[in-house]
Order: structure tokens, then C-alpha cells, then sequence
């Protein structure tokens, strides 16, 4: 008897015996849209609120303040690389265990694209978002998106990720319709989505 | 109801009991109506669909017709990112690996992502017989599991419950499978929901392995995606040590960026969102984040026989988005279950004879008959599966496979559609005998079909006659 990759790879030949690849690339459409373009932040703002998230725009003046006014009572975790200052935050070291995670009420990170289009944030868990479960299991993430991050539709998304790294694509905060097609917010993932947006610092006046 | 489909009757006579189930009805037409109208007006924001579709059509077709090279392609790249491959021939083999992988850690219990695949492979039955409890983590999953039911809709697999029945279910099963409902729980489904949170979290938080299906895979960079909304497709693939991943090989796309039509064009068609809540994508060990093992099961399962099958090959490239199930007008009245199979509607009528073959089983061949031939399948389906020519090819197989054998009815019936269609002539005298054929079938055939709607009188005159008499509307039409 063959091994099942063998077999496996013997049958898809036989079944294509005499087919071949259509030459024709056909690749997807999209339009070409100016970066940082103000048009776009406003709705990359307009399209997450529609998931009934929570979003404010801010300057980044203030973001430390609005931050601090956005979190629950109870402890907070920050990835490792984030660039803002929370008072009193567990700096996530990725030793705290699942079932300790679960003890945390928020969690802050950064992002690493916004989709207008969509109204996505893309985090793809390098330090200034930390690895996944800290955004997970936690009930509130509040996250940080630069304006100078969102991009117009998914195709530019695609376009600056890195594939080698892990990636969440979060729109609008965890949510079913099992339910005679109701909505709720919240099975498992946070039931609380704070999406921050503010200019990117180094225009701060 | 027991939680198997092998055994379930023809799909006229599954049909028929659907449609007595005026309950059953109702909760379907609301589904299916709701999920279209998202649908529609989704799909409306996009002016370039038309392109995308052939753009996402284009995607999967180069990778099936490119098969051996990107699975190949594949397993190299899942490899150099640390994952190990595993390469299952059926249903049994894929379960072997997964129970093994399982037992190799001790584990008495797995936690699992709603997927198509394991479901299709009775994953959850066979795990259950090595002694390994496997917890489905979906809603909609979890109320089907618990309620010892079966699936109904691909993408709302519960939507044949109301709220009342899910409390029951829940109160009455929790307790059994982990944390116990609350005493007050009500039937509003924030609450419900909430119930299922803290049931399922205990699960996830002392999960040691994790199984899931997958979205897609991406043969250059060996990424793996899965779409959901819930989170507990995130927990899943993040808090376990081990992660194994049973994936169809016809899954496989073949460049990173052909995921960019993909995530375009499915959670507008499945739920009618712009975008899904959560897509998570991981290309093998991410190191300190996530599964430091992680397996990966490619399965064929019948899939090289459909990809043989010149005409049916392209139900391969469906991403499973359920949106032909909700256009559907025999789904509609009929449900899911009617179609014996974890893949119900239009795409389960081609799909389940085309990964098992013709000729064997009454059940499956029944199911080609299972459509109307309207058409709204393919006008929906976001790669351009053109379904009904799959049904009428799948149709003829059907009479093919009987041939010699006493016929069936549904083979006469096409045998003689053949036979009438060639000749025109043959086609007018039959015009005209139809009235006599519904007075017959009404008087000696009630079909399961015709057993359950009102078969239309006949007209009076042929169309041919009519058009002759009039000059095709033409002449006074009296
Ligand atoms: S056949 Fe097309 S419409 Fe139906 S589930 Fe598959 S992809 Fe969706």
C-alpha cells in the first residue's frame, strides 16, 4: 500500500490529466487611494462605530487622558512595546497563564493597519500589541490607531502585512446571530471595543 | 434525532415530514430573508462586484488546476514555519491522526472551531470513541451538540431552533457536558449568550489541544486563515498548546495576495457584513505567542474525485458562504436536514455526489433532484459556481448509473426529457399529452413532491398551438 501523500498526489494528477492552467491572470479589481487621506480616517471612524464599537478621535495630547477615562474598573495589561504610558498597567512579560488573563478587566495595544472600507484594525502582535491572548482574553480592548494607518480597502491591507507573522483582523468587537438571527455582542471574545484614533506623533504641535 | 446523518431518507420524503413543520418553516423563511436582505444591500455598496467574483472564481480555479504543485508548495512552507503535515486519504485516516495527536498529550478532551470539514469527517464521533471529548465552541454549534441535533445551515447551523427550545436545551444539558446553566436563565439571547460564555470559558482556559478546519491556505507562505465572529474560533487557535488543523486540499489558493478577493467577497455574502468580526491567520509556530505545536491534516475525502469530474470540479471552489443555501426556494421549505448531509442547498446537492459518487446510495442520488433549476444559486454564489449545469450533469450521471437496473422514476423521467428535447417535433406531440400526463400523475403518482404542493392544471392548448394560432400574440389571441 502507498502512503497517502503519494496517493493523494497520484490521484489530483490523474484527475487533471489533460487539463491545463488558464494562462489568464485575473487579478481582483481595486482602486489606488492616496494614503493618510482625511476622507478615509473619517470613514475608517464612521465603519467601526457601525459594528457598535466605541470610537473618539482625539489629539495626541490627549490620548493618555481619554485612555485612562476609557478603562473599567480593575486591572489593566499592556503589551511589552507600547509606545504610550498607562499608570499602574501589568506589563505583559507572556508568562501570565490563560486562566490568569481572565482576571484582567482591559487590555491597551497599538495596531498595525486600519480598512476604511471595512472599518478593520489589523493587529499583527508585534510588541506594541503583544501576542494574541492578552487581546483576547481580557472583556475590554481599547486600541490605539494612528491616522496616518488606515488604508482604504483591503487589498492595500493585504499589500503591507507581513504573512510570516500572526495576524488578527478585528471588526467591530466579538459578536452572534445563532440566536433567531439577533444580534448580541460578546461571546467570547472582548465585549467592549474602544477604538482610539489620533494623528500620528510625530506631527504633534 | 440523533446526532448522525448516515441512514436519513431520500430527500422527497425528508422533504415532505419539513414541510408539514410549520415551526420549522417559519424560523427558515426569517432566516433566509434576513440573511438576503444584508446580503443584498452589501453587495450593492460594491460597484466592481461582477469583477470580483470572476477575480475570486479565478483564484480558487488556478489552484485546482494547479493542485499537486501548490500542495506540494504547501507542506514545504507550513514546514519551514514549524508546523508538521499530515496527509489523510478519508474520513478515518483524518480521524486516526487527530485522535493520535490527542492521546500523544493525554489529553481527554479537545476544544473545537465550527468547521465543515470535521463535521463532514465525524471527527466529534470518532474522538468520542478513543475516550476524547471534543467541545464544540460555537454557538449555534454548542446548541446543536447539546440538543443531540444535527446542523441545518452551513453558516447558522441552529437556525432551526427558536429561543425557547435553545433554553431548554441548555438547561436541561449543560450541566452534563461542564458548568451548569444559571437557575434564572431566561430565554433572551444576550442571556443565553452569556450562559454559553461561561460555560464554554472554563473549557477554553484548561484546553490543552485545540482542532479547527481552515478558510483558506496560502501555498507561498504557509498561512492558514479562519474566519468567525465569535472569538471562540480565536480561542481556539491561541490558548491550546497544540493546534491541529484538518484542512480539504481544495482549500489551498495560491499566492498571499489571492486572499484579497477572498476577504472581499465572503463575509458579504455569508453574513452580510462588510466584514466578518474576527479573521485570524497564523503561518505555523509563532514563537511565545500562541501554539508552540502545531499540525496540519490535508484531507481528500473524495475531493480528487470530484476535481476528475470535468463539470462538477468547479463545487470545489466553494468557500462554503452559505448564500446559495439562503436564495434557495426548496431550501427554504425544506431545511437543512432534508438533504442528509452536513452540506445542505444547492452547494450540498452537487457537493455530496460529486465526494461520494453516484449509483450506490439512494440518498445521494436523490439529491440532485433537490432544485428547481431557477438559477438564483449561481447568480449568488461569490466564485460563480454554476450549480444548475452541475445539477442537470449530475442528473444525467444519476440515469447513467441505474442504466441496466430496473429504472427509477426520476431516471424515466429524465431519460424521457432526453429522449422528447432532441426532436421538436416529438416535443409539440408531447405538448399535447400533457394534460393526460397531470391528470395521470395526479391520479396514479403522487410524488413526494407533488404530495406536498398543488400540482398547476394543464393548459388547455400547447404553447406551440397557441403561437401558431395567434402568430406569437400577434393575431387576436381569442
Ligand atoms: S456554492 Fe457558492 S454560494 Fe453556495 S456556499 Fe459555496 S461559495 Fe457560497
Amino acid at each position: 500500500m502507498t502512503d497517502a501523500r503519494s496517493e493523494i498526489l497520484a490521484r489530483v494528477r490523474e484527475a487533471l490529466a489533460g487539463s491545463t492552467v488558464d494562462p489568464v491572470e485575473t487579478s481582483a479589481p481595486r482602486e489606488v487611494h492616496p494614503v493618510a487621506n482625511p476622507e478615509l480616517v473619517d470613514l475608517f471612524a464612521e465603519r467601526v462605530a457601525d459594528y457598535r464599537a466605541v470610537v473618539e478621535r482625539c489629539s495626541a495630547e490627549d490620548l493618555e487622558d481619554r485612555i485612562a477615562a476609557a478603562l473599567p474598573t480593575g486591572q489593566v495589561i499592556v503589551p511589552p512595546g507600547l509606545s504610550i504610558r498607562i499608570p499602574d498597567a501589568i506589563v505583559d512579560d507572556g508568562t501570565l497563564t490563560a486562566a490568569r488573563l481572565d482576571l484582567i478587566a482591559a487590555v491597551v495595544t497599538e495596531a498595525r493597519v486600519g480598512i476604511a472600507e471595512t472599518g478593520t484594525i489589523v493587529l499583527d502582535h508585534t510588541p506594541d500589541q503583544g501576542r494574541r491572548a492578552i487581546s483576547l482574553v481580557p472583556d475590554t480592548h481599547i486600541c490605539v490607531v494612528r491616522e496616518d494607518q488606515v488604508v482604504a480597502d483591503v487589498p492595500d491591507a493585504i499589500a503591507l502585512l507581513d504573512p510570516s507573522r500572526p495576524q488578527t483582523w478585528i471588526s467591530g468587537p466579538s459578536a452572534t446571530s445563532d440566536i433567531e438571527l439577533d444580534r448580541v455582542e460578546g461571546v467570547h471574545g472582548p465585549r467592549t471595543l474602544h477604538v482610539l484614533i489620533t494623528p500620528p506623533r510625530d506631527v504633534i504641535s | 434525532m440523533t446526532g448522525t446523518f448516515v441512514g436519513m431518507p431520500v430527500f422527497p420524503e425528508a422533504a415532505r415530514e419539513a414541510l408539514a413543520d410549520s415551526q420549522l418553516r417559519h424560523n427558515l423563511a426569517h432566516a433566509t430573508s434576513t440573511i438576503r436582505a444584508k446580503r443584498a444591500k452589501v453587495v450593492a455598496e460594491v460597484p466592481d462586484w461582477e469583477e470580483l467574483r470572476l477575480a475570486g472564481a479565478a483564484v480558487k480555479e488556478r489552484a485546482l488546476l494547479d493542485l499537486e504543485t501548490q500542495l506540494v508548495r504547501l507542506e514545504e512552507t507550513l514546514t519551514a514555519n514549524g508546523a508538521t503535515v499530515h496527509w489523510a486519504r478519508d474520513a478515518a485516516e483524518a480521524n486516526a491522526i487527530v485522535a493520535g495527536i490527542a492521546k500523544a498529550h493525554a489529553a481527554t478532551e479537545v476544544v473545537k472551531v465550527k468547521s465543515m470539514v470535521t463535521q463532514e469527517i465525524g471527527l466529534n464521533e470518532a474522538l468520542a470513541e478513543e475516550g476524547i471529548a471534543a467541545w464544540e465552541t460555537d454557538l449555534a454549534e454548542l446548541i446543536v451538540q447539546l440538543g443531540d441535533d444535527l446542523p441545518s445551515h452551513i453558516l447558522v447551523p441552529a437556525i432551526h431552533r427558536n429561543r425557547a427550545e435553545i433554553r431548554d436545551i441548555f438547561r436541561s444539558k449543560m450541566g452534563a457536558a461542564g458548568r451548569p446553566a444559571p437557575d434564572d436563565l431566561t430565554d433572551e439571547p444576550a442571556v443565553l449568550a452569556a450562559a454559553a460564555r461561561e460555560h464554554l470559558r472554563e473549557k477554553f482556559l484548561r484546553a490543552k489541544v485545540g482542532v479547527s478546519g481552515a478558510n483558506f491556505a496560502v501555498a507561498e507562505t504557509g498561512t492558514l486563515v479562519v474566519v468567525e465572529s465569535e472569538g471562540n474560533g480565536r480561542m481556539c487557535l491561541t490558548l491550546p498548546d497544540v493546534l491541529v488543523s484538518v484542512v480539504g486540499i481544495e482549500k489551498v489558493v495560491a499566492r498571499w495576495e489571492d486572499l484579497d478577493p477572498m476577504l472581499r467577497l465572503l463575509p458579504r455574502s455569508s453574513t452580510g457584513e462588510r466584514m466578518n468580526p474576527y479573521t485570524s491567520m497564523w503561518s505555523g509556530i509563532a514563537p511565545g505567542d500562541g501554539p508552540q505545536e502545531v499540525h496540519v491534516v490535508l484531507l481528500d475525502n473524495g475531493r480528487t474525485r470530484a476535481l476528475a469530474d470535468e463539470v462538477g470540479r468547479q463545487a470545489l471552489r466553494c468557500i462554503r458562504c452559505s448564500a446559495c443555501l439562503n436564495v434557495c426556494p426548496v431550501y427554504e421549505r425544506t431545511g437543512g436536514h432534508a438533504y442528509g448531509s452536513v452540506y445542505p442547498g444547492p452547494i450540498g446537492a452537487i457537493l455530496n455526489p460529486l465526494l461520494k459518487g453516484v449509483g450506490h446510495d439512494d440518498q445521494i442520488d436523490s439529491l440532485p433532484y433537490a432544485s428547481s433549476l431557477c438559477g438564483a444559486c449561481f447568480e449568488v454564489c461569490p466564485v460563480r459556481i454554476d450549480i444548475p449545469s452541475v445539477l442537470v450533469d449530475q442528473r444525467a450521471q444519476v440515469v447513467d448509473a441505474h442504466r441496466g437496473g430496473v429504472p427509477k422514476p426520476e431516471a424515466m423521467a429524465m431519460k424521457g426529457a432526453a429522449y422528447v428535447l432532441k426532436r421538436s417535433r416529438r416535443l409539440s406531440a408531447l405538448e399535447r399529452l400533457t394534460g393526460l400526463g397531470m391528470r395521470f400523475a395526479r391520479r396514479f403518482g403522487p410524488t413526494a413532491w407533488t404530495g406536498a404542493r398543488d400540482l398547476p392544471d394543464a393548459p388547455g392548448e400547447s404553447f406551440r398551438d397557441w403561437w401558431q394560432r395567434t402568430d406569437g400574440g400577434r393575431k387576436d389571441d381569442a
